[in-house]
């Protein structure tokens, strides 16, 4: 009995939800959770923000290989990245307490200039649904998730560039 | 209606509350988002390996997430299935239904959440309650957690509820409060000061009843506290966390009434192009559980972070080493340079040198008097002295890391690794020789067109110890951003045993588009540990087809 009726309530909830995703088109701002700067103090996520320019958010550890081939990717190109679009990325740690306090040494000893932010019980990762990681959201001025990628190959950050310039010129890029 | 759990009840406000109240404002605002995963094999038997017949030859594990938010409110629930779990995953995982669900609000200072949650106190030496996919770990509370930031820089926390235990909860009760105090935001005279202070402090107290089983008067209360801090001053940061428990005879410290000891400490200097870290930490009788019975890394109240590198290549992490909750003392040294670009040494595009070491041993231990041994049930278990190392090394590791730009078609990393692991301490296989291991890899990488390139791995391990010598390859080819393809073999042509010289051949292939990912791969896979963050689960040996789907919305 008990079962059958969670069963419709679960029918009937996801008729809500696609009846609600329907009539409200418009995209997912950042939610607010707190999390922590690499100096340990506390942060919340809503005050992510670019001066109305766009925004990366990429979530990625020490222990994860393709995290840090993104990384290191990008930061061949970031600075020409920032002059020619005013791009801001932000490198969330889900790295815990095993290793989240060496991720400040680690990306200073690397020459990476993002902004690094620690999410070391996952709370942020949680509700921004990442399943795996190197996982990257795009974010317009107004602050809006218009994009979203998991994992890296070689090659993939200059998909994002152009994203990225797209949604500089104001360009909707969900077609 | 007292059997009517939570989740329904939640359900039942998800789906009604929207119609009753001003349906079409609740609706507007919203945003329903969410992520799936499933993991699925195929099972062949596998004799030479040692993989079991699976009589199910079919098991998998999935999840689904989704979270309705709006404005201050968000609610979200979790569907598991393992029919039945995966090779490897925790037998008493098997089943499926809602264990995660949640409402909260958040208004300015102050957020309330029921249900389950996740939730850390300092480095969480005495409190984590976290989940970690991959090793079908998840401890929740589910209960209710109150936070509360009276003033800038000033937070409360507290927690109150039992733990997940698989489709069951606890059947100890978990307290606690968190104060977090940010110095600088709290005296106007600091505001502008380059050293920057947090401090902060906690509680913890577990009630489990009485067990008239185990003869023995115990604490019911089980209180731990916990004070931190942590110092920053421009290229300088200095933290640490001291935590204490009161005695707690379990099952993991073989109900001894000592008390326990934690403490971790990590110095770091860093600037562009160097940093520099140092951590030292003692655990002392530390494994803290929401039931004393409880042997299995299930029901954990706090986490004990290991201090030593976490590897990812395959022969890498063929040695991980795991937190000994009853007693370790290690340390661990990094140092990162960067050789700058267009040196030298550097080359154009400049050069990473990363070096790392760690060494953990036990602690100290001896007898309390004379007729007592060390450990005995129903005791006090055993005197340490607090810097005095213990003489058994379990863990040791030594590694270098080379990372290098070679040209615009060309990038290599190139690592040496030396690894000292006490198979016998950390894997429980009593009697099994200590582990010395050479490791070296190349990891190198060809870019054919911007976006279409080839990695090459070879990794080679040398022992005298355990299975003897690997050899592990793997080429993959990859298409940005959406393909990869490649093929792997790890073998073990080292094996004492002849007939256990035996290769583990893996052949995968992915498709991800935007947040969706699929991969296929067949083959076999080594019996081993894989680890995430400080939990390590051990893996059997398997053989077959194994399917991957995600997605986040």
């Amino acid at each position: 009995m008990m079962k059958k009726l969670t069963l419709i309530i679960l029918c009937l909830m996801i008729v809500v939800i696609s009846f609600s995703q329907e009539k409200t088109k418009k995209y997912a701002k950042i939610p607010s959770v707190d999390i922590k700067t690499v100096d340990g103090e506390s942060f919340n996520t809503s005050e992510i923000s670019n001066d109305g320019k766009p925004i990366i958010i990429s979530f990625w550890a020490l222990w994860c290989k393709p995290c840090i081939r993104e990384m290191t990717a990008i930061a061949d190109v970031y600075e020409d990245w920032v002059d020619e679009t005013g791009v801001k990325l932000f490198a969330i740690s889900i790295d815990d307490a095993r290793s989240s306090a060496k991720v400040l040494p680690t990306v200073n000893g690397k020459g990476w200039e993002y902004e690094f932010l620690l999410d070391p019980n996952g709370d942020f990762k949680r509700a921004m649904n990442v399943n795996m990681i190197p996982h990257t959201f795009l974010l317009n001025g107004k602050g809006e998730i218009v994009w979203q990628h998991t994992s890296f190959a070689e090659g993939s950050e200059l998909e994002l560039y152009e994203l990225v310039q797209k949604v500089t010129k104001g360009e909707d890029i969900n077609e | 209606m007292k059997k009517i759990d939570l989740s329904v009840l939640l359900i039942v406000l998800f789906s009604v509350f929207p119609f009753s109240i001003k349906a079409q404002n609740f609706l507007d605002g919203g945003q329903v988002h969410g992520n799936f995963q499933i993991d699925a094999q195929y099972y062949e038997p596998d004799d030479k390996i040692g993989a079991d017949t699976i009589p199910e030859k079919f098991l998998m594990n999935a999840f689904g997430n989704i979270i309705y938010t709006n404005g201050d409110f968000t609610a979200g629930f979790r569907y598991e299935l393992y029919l039945n779990p995966l090779e490897g995953f925790d037998k008493r995982l098997e089943g499926n239904g809602i264990p995660y669900r949640f409402a909260s609000y958040k208004k300015d200072k102050f957020e309330i959440t029921v249900g389950n949650f996740y939730d850390q106190f300092g480095s969480g030496l005495i409190f984590r309650a976290y989940e970690e996919w991959n090793l079908g770990v998840d401890n929740s509370v589910d209960g209710i957690r109150v936070k509360i930031s009276p003033f800038k820089g000033v937070t409360f926390k507290g927690i109150y509820g039992k733990q997940r235990y698989f489709w069951d909860k606890s059947p100890g009760i978990v307290r606690g409060a968190d104060a977090d105090f940010f110095l600088n935001d709290i005296f106007k005279k600091w505001q502008e000061k380059k050293t920057k202070i947090t401090i902060g402090g906690s509680f913890v107290s577990v009630y489990q009843p009485d067990d008239p089983g185990l003869k023995l008067h115990l604490p019911l209360n089980v209180a731990a506290f916990a004070g931190r801090f942590n110092i920053s001053h421009g290229k300088v940061n200095f933290s640490g966390e001291y935590a204490y428990k009161i005695n707690d005879p379990d099952q993991i410290n073989n109900f001894i009434y000592k008390n326990g000891e934690a403490l971790l400490l990590t110095a770091s200097y860093s600037q562009k192009g160097l940093g520099v870290l140092l951590a030292v930490k003692r655990i002392d009788n530390m494994s803290y559980k929401s039931n004393r019975l409880e042997n299995s890394y299930a029901l954990d109240v706090n986490f004990l972070p290991p201090l030593t590198k976490q590897h990812t290549y395959s022969m890498a992490a063929m040695y991980p080493y795991a937190t000994q909750p009853n007693g370790e003392m290690g340390l661990q040294a990094q140092v990162v340079y960067t050789i700058p670009k267009k040196s030298k040494l550097g080359g154009k595009y400049g050069t990473t040198i990363a070096v790392n070491f760690s060494v953990v041993n036990s602690i100290n231990k001896q007898k309390i008097n004379d007729t007592i041994p060390i450990d005995e049930y129903g005791t006090l278990g055993y005197k340490s002295d607090f810097f005095k190392l213990g003489d058994t090394k379990y863990f040791e590791d030594f590694n270098i890391e080379i990372t290098k730009k070679i040209s615009k078609k060309w990038k290599l990393i190139a690592s040496y690794l030396n690894i000292i692991y006490n198979i016998d301490v950390v894997e429980g296989h009593p009697g099994e020789e200590m582990v010395h291991a050479n490791i070296g890899i190349l990891d190198l990488t060809y870019k054919f067109t911007p976006k279409k390139s080839l990695r090459l791995e070879y990794q080679q391990l040398f022992t005298k110890q355990d299975k003897g010598d690997w050899l592990a390859f793997m080429l993959e080819f990859t298409i940005a951003p959406k393909w990869f393809f490649s093929v792997m073999d790890q073998y073990n042509y080292g094996n004492p045993d002849n007939n256990k010289q035996l290769h583990y051949y893996t052949i995968s292939a992915g498709y991800t588009k935007k947040a969706n990912r699929i991969a296929l791969s067949y083959g076999r896979q080594r019996q081993g540990i894989i680890c995430v963050g400080g939990v390590c689960r051990e893996v059997p040996a398997s053989n077959g087809l194994t399917l991957t789907i995600s997605s986040s919305f």
